[in-house]
């Protein structure tokens, strides 16, 4: 962490003549940090993490080939599909709000992508494009109607997800005929977008999917802008007090809006790697994701209410979903138990946030 | 003050006159009027519903005014918004939601109007000098912060209203409006309170106190503003008016006298 004091520093953005008093010399020195455990104890992901290390040695005892590079590379795939869209959904939660349309949103940004293309018999990078433009209208349109109705905003994205739904089976059945967009794996510019969306890094003899790079920075970029940025102090505020936080100048419906589009981004990622690693997309498909997406943040230490929780939180929350999810194949158990497995890995991983933080609270 | 400073000063920070607002067909405030003075202490009293809260919210920028005249610094205003009246010098500090609880006192102290360094991309908060300035700036206050890193939700009422108060002065509010804040105090913590609301006047800002105690507001206030049901029941200069006065107009005028006629046994 930064701001490790030096007493001896003049204070230049002090004036003169707000001096410290005289019966209080040196405070900059008095200014301490907790110790490493306290300060640890603090931090919302520290649940999150606890929950994957037991996870993690636990699948490796029971799962002879969960420690094997191939395997951990597809853990690691399975979590980047999540944790891509569970990152800004992270940072939408702490700034108070919900989006129950990320799950179809990432279908409509790879259909329309794709539909683009083939229509017009255009460069696969132009579809990209306009899907990136659409998908980010989207996120507008829902962080616009939240900030100007009031509504909340498990209303309107509700009102997303269901029109949202409906459009992509209908427009793509009106558009191709059938509920499944034709392949465009021979047009033009696809190899190039593949590689940008759906390729395979080799390290030696280890295989990492390109999401997991774009997950990774996600993060990063995640928390540097609720960490270290006014935007993230914006984000906090509005989530955990937007009256106080308009109060003192804060752009409430900006950082809103802004925060839907940072989930529309990333829908546009998830849907590209969708549309390219499959070279057709099913216009049903992803309903029901996005409350794996929200159930990731929370897990990560997100409050439902707003106002606390961390990107780092939203991406160990994901990885805790792809070490159940493939931990349960390598150990031969039946995947169909994988959905209960999730639902008590969720109480379990809530109920420790709250027990944390309470022991966090007392010990100050 | 001194005859000199006022008359350097010719223009009231804020002046209201004749100000009005509606909500509908609801009258919330008629024919207001008050000023604030640079190193003055403007006291707005009045009962719970005689429109204290309007009129904060109408000088804060959260809503604007119907009718009448809103001038900031002599020249006629209509502020849109709370950081417009920032940018004009007027600070408000609510009562109740003056800070966010779960956020650490740093970031409070500086929420809004966050200190950046770098450029482009890398532009960040200056999160060194932003925990160095909260400490010393509360410690101005008597308030010594060990962690600044604590949720503010964790200090006591006084200390947040302090805050609140050190925040607005730090970054150069002219005109300081205050919401009650000695409402939810015990009677230290609003002595607290009240000895920073002065300090905040000697080092030359003009204050609003939004209060319903004429024992506060006697302490610290140089004119008082008495609303009842939105309309003004009274403006008085400080050597204009006894605490006597003022506790029996606050307490209900004649309405309590008749009261008092009614209660005899």
């Amino acid at each position: 962490m930064t701001a490790a004091t030096d007493p001896g520093r003049p204070d230049s953005d002090e004036p003169g003549d707000r001096r410290q008093p005289q019966d209080a010399p040196g405070a900059g020195d008095r200014l301490v940090h907790r110790p490493l455990p306290v300060r640890l104890l603090r931090r919302p992901e520290l649940g999150a993490v606890v929950g994957a290390l037991a996870l993690f040695v636990f699948f490796a005892f029971v799962a002879d080939s969960f420690l094997r590079a191939s395997s951990l590379s597809t853990v690691l795939y399975f979590s980047s599909t999540i944790g891509i869209m569970a990152v800004p959904v992270a940072l939408l939660m702490i700034g108070g709000e919900f989006d129950l349309s990320t799950g179809v949103m990432v279908t409509s940004s790879a259909l329309i992508s794709s539909m683009f293309s083939y229509q017009m018999t255009a460069n696969t990078w132009v579809g990209v494009g306009v899907s990136l433009l659409v998908t980010l209208g989207i996120g507008f349109f829902n962080g616009f109607m939240l900030t100007r109705t009031g509504l909340p905003s498990f209303i309107i994205t509700l009102a997303t997800f269901l029109m949202l739904t409906g459009l992509n089976l209908g427009l793509t059945k009106v558009i191709s005929g059938t509920v499944t967009t034709k392949t465009i794996s021979d047009m033009e510019g696809f190899e190039t977008a593949r590689a940008v969306f759906a390729s395979t890094l080799t390290l030696g003899s280890v295989h990492i999917q390109i999401t997991v790079v774009w997950w990774l920075l996600l993060v990063a970029v995640a928390t540097w802008i609720l960490l270290r940025t006014s935007a993230g102090n914006w984000i906090f505020a509005v989530g955990g007090g937007v009256d106080a936080a308009r109060a003192v100048g804060v752009p409430v419906a900006r950082t809103k809006i802004g925060l839907y589009l940072g989930v529309a981004f990333a829908a546009w990622v998830s849907g590209q790697h969708l549309l390219f690693n499959y070279d057709t997309v099913q216009s049903g498909e992803g309903v029901g994701n996005e409350l794996i997406y929200i159930a990731a943040a929370v897990i990560g230490g997100c409050l439902l209410t707003g106002g606390y929780g961390s990107a780092i939180g939203a991406a160990v929350g994901a990885f805790i979903f792809g070490m159940a999810n493939k931990g349960i194949i390598y150990a031969q158990w039946n995947p169909d138990w994988f959905k209960f497995f999730l639902g008590a890995m969720l109480l379990l991983a809530t109920l420790l946030n709250a027990w944390i933080r309470k022991r966090a609270e007392a010990t100050r | 003050m001194s005859e000199k400073t006022r008359q350097a000063q010719d223009a009231p920070l804020v002046e209201l006159a004749g100000v009005a607002k509606f909500y509908g067909n609801i009258r919330a405030l008629e024919d207001i009027s008050l000023t604030v003075r640079a190193g003055e202490i403007t006291c707005v009293l009045g009962d719970n519903g005689a429109g204290k809260s309007t009129l904060i919210k109408i000088i804060s920028g959260l809503h604007q005014h119907d009718g009448g005249t809103f001038r900031v610094q002599g020249e006629e205003t209509r502020l849109a918004s709370p950081r417009e009246a920032l940018e004009r010098g007027i600070a408000t500090v609510y009562q109740d939601l003056a800070v966010v609880p779960l956020m650490p006192v740093w970031r409070n102290f500086f929420l809004g109007s966050e200190p950046t360094v770098g450029r482009g991309p890398l532009r960040r908060m200056d999160v060194a000098r932003m925990r160095r300035t909260t400490h010393s700036e509360l410690l101005r206050m008597g308030i010594d912060l060990r962690d600044v890193d604590q949720p503010i939700g964790t200090l006591s009422g006084g200390e947040r209203q302090s805050v609140a108060i050190a925040r607005a002065v730090h970054f150069g509010a002219k005109a300081l409006v205050l919401d009650e804040p000695t409402a939810a105090l015990g009677v230290k913590q609003s002595g607290v309170v009240l000895k920073y609301v002065a300090a905040a006047r000697d080092a030359g800002l003009g204050v609003v106190l939004i209060t319903h105690n004429p024992h506060h507001a006697y302490l610290v206030g140089d004119r008082f503003v008495l609303l009842k049901r939105g309309a003004m029941a009274g403006a008085y200069e400080r050597d204009e008016l006894e605490l006597e006065e003022l506790v029996r107009q606050m307490a209900g005028g004649s309405e309590l006298e008749e009261l008092s006629h009614e209660l005899e046994r």
